[in-house]
């Protein structure tokens, strides 16, 4: 178990770097970062200063090491638009992400388990197709157009709830049912796939045969090992919500990162943008992380083979 | 087609037999399969055909008929899809969409399928530090969102369309290179590509003429699957007014631009949403059948 820490620890090390490199490099072959923050028009003098000002002038592995430092001190330069410290701004909009995420995300597993569950313990019954048809519907529906159709039937012709802004918490519902739902559509097919395959299983047939209860069954032994694939699907969603903020955030004018994150990339606002790609990137090897360990945990088989490894 | 083995539809057949054949597996289909099939095709033939079958230049402006309804809103067939806020002709600009958006997702899947299994393959051929590299790039791409890294790139480089499809070409690519290399390991370990090896072949010919054939169902699986990904992420960017510029039009520019408009004129965006909804489900339900046909083992 150890030795499996160890090594998701170095692969989550190596991936925070690349993404450092990654968007040094980004920042670097775009162009003379000076002339690209300051404008093109700006006076030589003023682009100078910026230069000595950011290091720009040292040679190139200086400025790359400089720029991890600056990252790990958490400096990562200013606004464009505002002139405020870029970390700043992003934090003060992580609050409202998270407002919509988290329930977002309970959704999901709220709804997206249970049915996926459900449906393979009734397969091929009414319900089975119908969970079927709405998990299908959710992947092929992009967020945007789920969210756009609710504005029309609940904001435009029923009047009920507000179509943008965050006036009041009547305001978070559709963002965060457009979200919960795409993200149970495919926890829903998953868990569904899972469990089936789990139920096919010959230690199911012999536990049944031993005389279980079909209940006991379930919960003890098919729920247990279909938790396994699903937990692994729950790490890859939550890249898929961060992705759905960004995109609901700008429907529903929703003042949370993903739309600064928009904003700030048709503005060209790099220091913003190079903040928030950062945040998203180590929160995500950051959960990744987490998912590998809840992993090694709820397998047991990870533990056997890291023992007999050793052995 | 995958009923019948390869070696059936050798040299001996003609084009005609072979059609027939095509045609034969297409009446044996699933109802649900011919729909999107047909869809499908309807699709491919609209974006073929866009020139022809367009009722007016998709930026002609008609400003006395602006946002009037479609006809099954009270419009009429002058404009059947109504038309917007400039007076352009929703199903004119639609076809428009329906060709570009198709087109990007294309170019993108081609892309993203070249790149993943060339790295496939060189991770495959050379193992130790630089098949590392390759798994280190495969995992620093599932670790971050797509959508966000696509949104820094256009920031810090600007937006055209070359870089754009280029852009949407990398998503997914690790996808192909973990299959390609997994492939590779095993093909390299059978018979047939000692002999090749041994009979001189180059790993060029090795890898283009002998691997990549005998895993190819399994990658054209992966494309269909990618490629309803591809336009929902196409048409996502360019919903938020970041991907197809104007006056380039897009099935999600459509959707945005009509987003301004959704409660007076709600036509314009729900023509290219049903298209790109109704596309994605079919391709992916033709995905789905394609995989269970061809290579079952893939999830």
């Amino acid at each position: 178990m150890l030795h499996y820490l160890g090594t998701r620890l170095l692969r989550a090390t190596v991936s925070v770097v690349m993404v450092v490199t990654f968007v040094f490099i980004v920042l670097r072959m775009s162009g003379d970062p000076a002339v690209v923050i300051m404008g093109a028009d700006a006076p030589p003098e003023a682009v100078d200063a910026f230069r000595t000002a950011w290091g720009l002038d040292q040679p190139i592995w200086v400025q790359y090491l400089s720029f991890f430092k600056a990252i790990f001190s958490g400096d990562l330069g200013q606004s464009m638009r505002d002139g405020r410290d870029a970390v700043a701004v992003v934090l003060e909009r992580v609050p409202s992400t998270l407002a919509l995420t988290v329930p977002a995300f309970l959704l999901n597993v709220g709804i997206g388990i249970p049915a996926g569950v459900y449906a393979a313990l009734h397969r091929n019954t009414a319900i089975d197709r119908f969970v079927m048809v709405m998990a299908v519907t959710g992947f092929a529906m992009p967020s945007f157009i789920l969210a756009m159709l609710l504005v029309l039937v609940f904001s435009v012709n029923l009047g009920w709830l507000p179509s943008a802004g965050q006036d009041s918490w009547l305001n978070a519902i559709l963002p965060i049912v457009t979200m919960g739902f795409g993200g149970a559509a495919l926890l829903a097919r998953f868990t569904r796939s899972a469990m089936l395959e789990v139920l096919g299983q010959s230690y199911i047939r012999t536990a049944s045969a031993k005389g279980l209860s079909w209940s006991a069954v379930v919960w003890r032994h098919a729920l247990q090992n279909a938790a396994i694939p699903t937990v692994t699907i729950i790490g890859f969603m939550l890249g898929g919500l961060v992705a759905g903020a960004v995109v609901v955030e700008s429907v529903f004018s929703w003042p949370g990162v993903g739309r600064l994150l928009v904003v700030s990339v048709s503005n060209r606002d790099l220091a913003v943008v190079q903040a928030i790609v950062l945040m998203i990137a180590l929160t995500m090897v950051a959960a990744n992380f987490v998912v590998d360990i809840l992993y090694g945990l709820l397998d047991p088989k990870m533990q056997s083979q890291t023992r007999a490894a050793r052995a | 087609m995958a009923d019948i083995p390869s070696s059936e539809l050798g040299a001996g057949q003609t084009l005609a037999v072979r059609a027939q054949a095509l045609l034969a597996q297409f009446g044996k289909l699933p109802v649900l399969m011919l729909i999107a099939v047909t869809w499908l095709g309807f699709m491919l033939a609209v974006a073929i055909l866009a020139d022809l079958i367009t009722p007016y230049p998709y930026t002609q402006m008609d400003l006395h008929n602006r946002l009037s309804s479609p006809v099954f809103m009270g419009g009429d067939w002058a404009h059947p899809l109504g038309t917007d806020e400039l007076g352009r002709d929703v199903l004119s600009r639609l076809i428009a969409s329906i060709r570009m958006s198709l087109l990007i997702a294309f170019g993108a899947t081609i892309i993203g399928a070249v790149i993943g299994v060339t790295l496939g393959f060189v991770a495959a051929h050379f193992r130790g530090f630089i098949e590392q590299i390759v798994l280190a790039l495969v995992d620093f791409s599932a670790a971050i969102p797509f959508l966000v890294l696509a949104l820094a790139v256009l920031a810090f480089f600007g937006n055209s369309i070359v870089l754009f499809v280029c852009l949407l070409g990398l998503h997914a690519w690790e996808r192909y290179a973990r299959i390609a290399r997994g492939l590779a390991i095993s093909g390299n370990a059978q018979g047939y590509s000692a002999a090749v090896h041994q009979l001189g072949a180059s790993p060029l010919r090795l890898y283009g003429r002998h691997i990549l054939p005998n895993i190819a169902s399994t990658l054209i699986v992966s494309m269909t699957l990618a490629f309803p990904e591809i336009i929902l992420l196409e048409s996502g960017l360019s919903f938020l007014g970041l991907g197809v510029q104007p006056p380039n039009t897009s099935l999600g520019n459509m959707v945005g631009f009509g987003r301004e408009y959704l409660s007076s004129a709600p036509w314009i965006m729900l023509a290219p949403a049903f298209v790109i909804t109704i596309t994605a489900l079919c391709i992916s339900l033709v995905g789905d059948g394609l995989r269970d046909k061809l290579d079952p083992t893939l999830t």
